[in-house]
């Protein structure tokens, strides 16, 4: 017990620790759950695991459980982004640290016992579990937007490099409490439906209803929630890494108010898709167009500071293109971490603009199982490029340094990056080859999607087995971080 | 480091190219395989109540009718277009089949097409999987295919082909009702699904061989209890006897919705996972569209 508690202290009461116990977390449901579908499922895999854990799958049910699936991941991984910011911001410490516990009692409940009445049969207890821990989430949600009130002087940012309000507001930290507000919101838009399950509304895959004409308030609010969660997710990650990285300057001073009011704008415009659809998507035009500004700053700024840190390092007065090129390339985790901000354009905003552009034109001619997989592929895309971005900072404050950083980095890099591009030409496959002659093609890309992902899942495995061994040393990494987190 | 990245690129050369290969497609089946189910059967469905959708309305069909027993075959069809394009219902024009269609009413809902009345494409004979011939003046089927389910058929030309008969295209409901009975099973057969039931995507048919995963058709009935050199199936029959109501073909049903110009398919088909073979699973495109995978059988009422 003695040798216990400092580690039963470290994962859930410092930083590092809960960061940890939640990729932990989603790793393995993400390895658990990843068997019962895709090349998995067809190999056989999902047979065996369904045997051996017992689990209940009703055909009926698939939907269901696949949005248990992913709000349970998606809890997680805001927790990590709640627990990232709790420490790179200057809040209350006491403040700071109850947040982190709501928040970790209420994801893991909301895991545990989401997953479990998913998956292994209906216990509505299990249920309610789930439902609890979805509300402390939220209820920790508040607090956090609490913590964050940037009305005040007592805040990080008081040089004059970073953006400011001529009375001072500090225009980051209002931008994360913009983005805590509007969350707050956005997860009550999803919570109303939810809400009325069984009175009104039945569950259903935003993907499936796509054509349908005529869809009701609840439907086109959980349409908007899923949406808006991601939107808010990724606004997050890029306020993280640009604390990370401590943006400032005129670029700072540009992007936090775009930041700002883009968040509020494509937040509005999202809840707008419920009473006036016709006019909603103008604004969330109008809101990304902001924020993606914002990012191409953030960018701009990361970019630049890597050449000049590394020129620095390195000495050189007068450097040419080359070394400054190569000096671009020399950090792989914050390099990735905007890299993985422009890539994105390429796999989802521009090919998402070219559907919205050509979607009477190309995509409506295609039948609507075409347009599902896009539309499945456009989010996962999404959805798994954050997370690589968090990957990078994570493993940056962890202090991965020398080879192990740059295979890490680079791994990630390019292995994801393969994976998204793969997938890209997936879903886009109809504009070039036809369903008779497919499946060669089919063959490859999926080969090369799993190759991806495969190779991504096994680095991060990597890294979780490397900090678990450490937690068996007594003089350990963790041991380390914990007397950090104590005198901080 | 430094000669990963170019290792990298290579394998992914290679492999792009190699996936870019077209697949070899013979004039025939790989097997030929009668599992002994008559096409020109049809099933008789009562009215009453039965359990519709994912979450089990109850809903009343207050008519009989009948379905056919199987999706329309190669060598059903191939007999409607060689007497059809005869009598003139049918006219050829740049190696398409078009015929007379009355058109829909239009709302000028978003993104709703308006479908006029004229001749529409019901067959293109240049597209890609068609298990048939045409030498000019008479249509032939590809030997081996007569009892596989014909395909590239496009909506105008299911109902066509059905209304030539004096039948029509069943709608979703008599369709979900055909495939699922009285009580709430996701499969025409029960509960479960598996390699034995259906033909789905890399569901390790014999056929699947020929074109890979997403495979060819099966012949119709396939999956009847039979063993086909070693593949065995289960006899996954609907409770009211129709076969293939899930998976081989997607079968284009009658529907005409306000507001949209899409016609809907159910079953899944030889493309789709097997979550897609779930009886309420609907896939849609619009009525001029045609695939390898999609298909289609006639209703009929019953006259009392």
């Amino acid at each position: 017990m003695q040798s216990l508690k400092p580690r039963f202290t470290y994962l859930f009461c410092s930083t590092k620790g809960l960061i940890l116990v939640a990729l932990a977390m989603i790793a393995l449901t993400s390895a658990l759950f990843g068997t019962l579908s895709g090349p998995m499922a067809e190999w056989g895999v999902r047979d065996l695991i369904v045997k051996a854990l017992n689990m209940e799958l009703i055909p009926a049910e698939r939907e269901g459980r696949i949005i248990i699936l992913y709000h349970v991941i998606a809890n997680a991984v805001i927790a990590i982004e709640v627990y990232i910011i709790n420490d790179l911001l200057k809040i209350k410490r006491t403040l700071a640290a109850a947040i982190n516990a709501v928040i970790t009692v209420g994801y893991l409940s909301a895991m545990t016992f989401g997953l479990a009445f998913a998956y292994f049969g209906h216990n509505f207890i299990f249920h309610g579990v789930f439902i609890f821990g979805e509300s402390l989430l939220f209820f920790g949600g508040m607090l956090f937007a609490i913590a964050l009130w940037p009305w005040t002087k007592d805040t990080n940012l008081t040089g004059k490099q970073y953006a400011r309000t001529k009375k001072g507001l500090d225009l980051e930290r209002a931008a994360f409490f913009t983005l805590a507000v509007t969350t707050l919101g956005s997860v009550l838009f999803g919570a109303v439906p939810g809400s009325l399950f069984g009175n009104g509304f039945e569950t259903f895959l935003a993907e499936d209803v796509i054509r349908m004409p005529g869809k009701n308030s609840l439907m086109l609010a959980v349409i908007g929630h899923l949406h808006i969660m991601l939107t808010e997710i990724a606004i997050a990650c890029a306020l993280i890494v640009g604390r990370w990285i401590d943006f400032r300057g005129i670029l700072h001073k540009i992007a936090m108010p775009l930041m700002i009011v883009g968040t509020i704008v494509i937040t509005a415009g999202v809840w707008m898709v419920v009473p006036y659809q016709f006019i909603a998507h103008t604004i969330i035009y109008g809101g990304s167009t902001l924020i993606l500004l914002a990012g191409l700053l953030l960018l701009i700024f990361n970019w630049d500071q890597l050449i000049k840190t590394r020129i620095a390092e390195l000495g050189l007065e007068k450097p040419g293109f080359f070394r400054k090129f190569k000096a671009l390339f020399h950090d792989p985790l914050k390099f990735g971490a905007t890299w993985q901000m422009l890539f994105m354009n390429f796999t989802t905003s521009f090919i998402g603009i070219f559907f919205a552009v050509k979607l009477d034109e190309i995509i409506r001619k295609w039948p609507a199982r075409e347009e599902q997989i896009e539309l499945t592929g456009h989010w996962h895309i999404l959805a798994t490029i954050i997370a690589t971005i968090l990957l990078f900072y994570i493993a940056d404050q962890f202090g991965l340094h020398g080879r192990a950083r740059q295979w890490f980095g680079w791994s990630i890099i390019l292995f994801s990056d393969l994976a998204f591009g793969a997938t890209v030409v997936f879903f886009m496959k109809r504009l070039f080859i036809s369903e008779y002659t497919q499946q060669p093609l089919v063959d490859t890309v999926m080969a090369l999607i799993e190759i991806g992902l495969g190779t991504v899942l096994v680095v991060l495995a990597g890294f979780m087995v490397w900090r678990l061994i450490d937690l068996f040393k007594a003089r350990g990494r963790w041991a380390s971080e914990l007397a950090e987190s104590k005198t901080e | 480091m430094k000669h990963t990245l170019p290792l990298l690129l290579l394998v992914l050369f290679t492999a792009l190219v190699s996936g870019c290969s077209t697949p070899s497609f013979a004039s025939g089946p790989p097997l030929i395989i009668d599992p002994g189910i008559d096409p020109d059967q049809w099933a008789d469905i009562p009215a009453g109540e039965f359990l519709q959708g994912q979450f089990e309305h109850e809903v009343m069909l207050d008519h009989d009718y009948q379905m056919m027993v199987t999706p329309v075959t190669n060598q059903q069809f191939v007999f409607y277009l060689n007497q059809a394009l005869a009598d003139g219902t049918l006219k050829l024009a740049d190696n398409r089949l078009m015929g007379y269609y009355p058109g829909d009413e239009f709302h000028g809902y978003r993104h709703e097409v308006e479908i006029t009345a004229g001749d529409w494409l019901q067959v293109d004979l240049e597209a890609e999987g068609l298990r048939y011939t045409f030498d000019g003046s008479v249509f032939t089927v590809l030997p081996g295919y007569e009892k596989h389910p014909v395909v590239s058929v496009t909506w105008f030309g299911a109902l066509g082909y059905c209304q030539y008969y004096g039948w029509r295209l069943p709608s979703e409901l008599e369709w979900e009702k055909a495939a699922r009975g009285t009580d709430a099973r996701p499969y025409p057969w029960g509960d479960e699904i598996g390699f034995e039931y259906a033909n789905f995507y890399s569901s390790r048919d014999p056929f699947e061989a020929f074109l890979g995963k997403s495979g060819d058709t099966t012949p119709v009935g396939f999956y009847n209890g039979g063993n086909y050199d070693g593949f065995e199936t289960v006899n996954a029959a609907s409770p009211y006897g129709l076969y293939d109501m899930a998976g081989n073909v997607e079968e284009w049903t009658g529907n005409v919705y306000e507001k949209q110009h899409y016609r809907y398919m159910r079953g899944g088909s030889k493309a789709n996972y097997g979550y897609e073979l779930r009886v309420w699973v609907s896939n849609n495109a619009e009525p001029d569209y045609f695939g390898p995978s999609i298909g289609f059988r006639c209703a009929r009422d019953v006259q009392p």
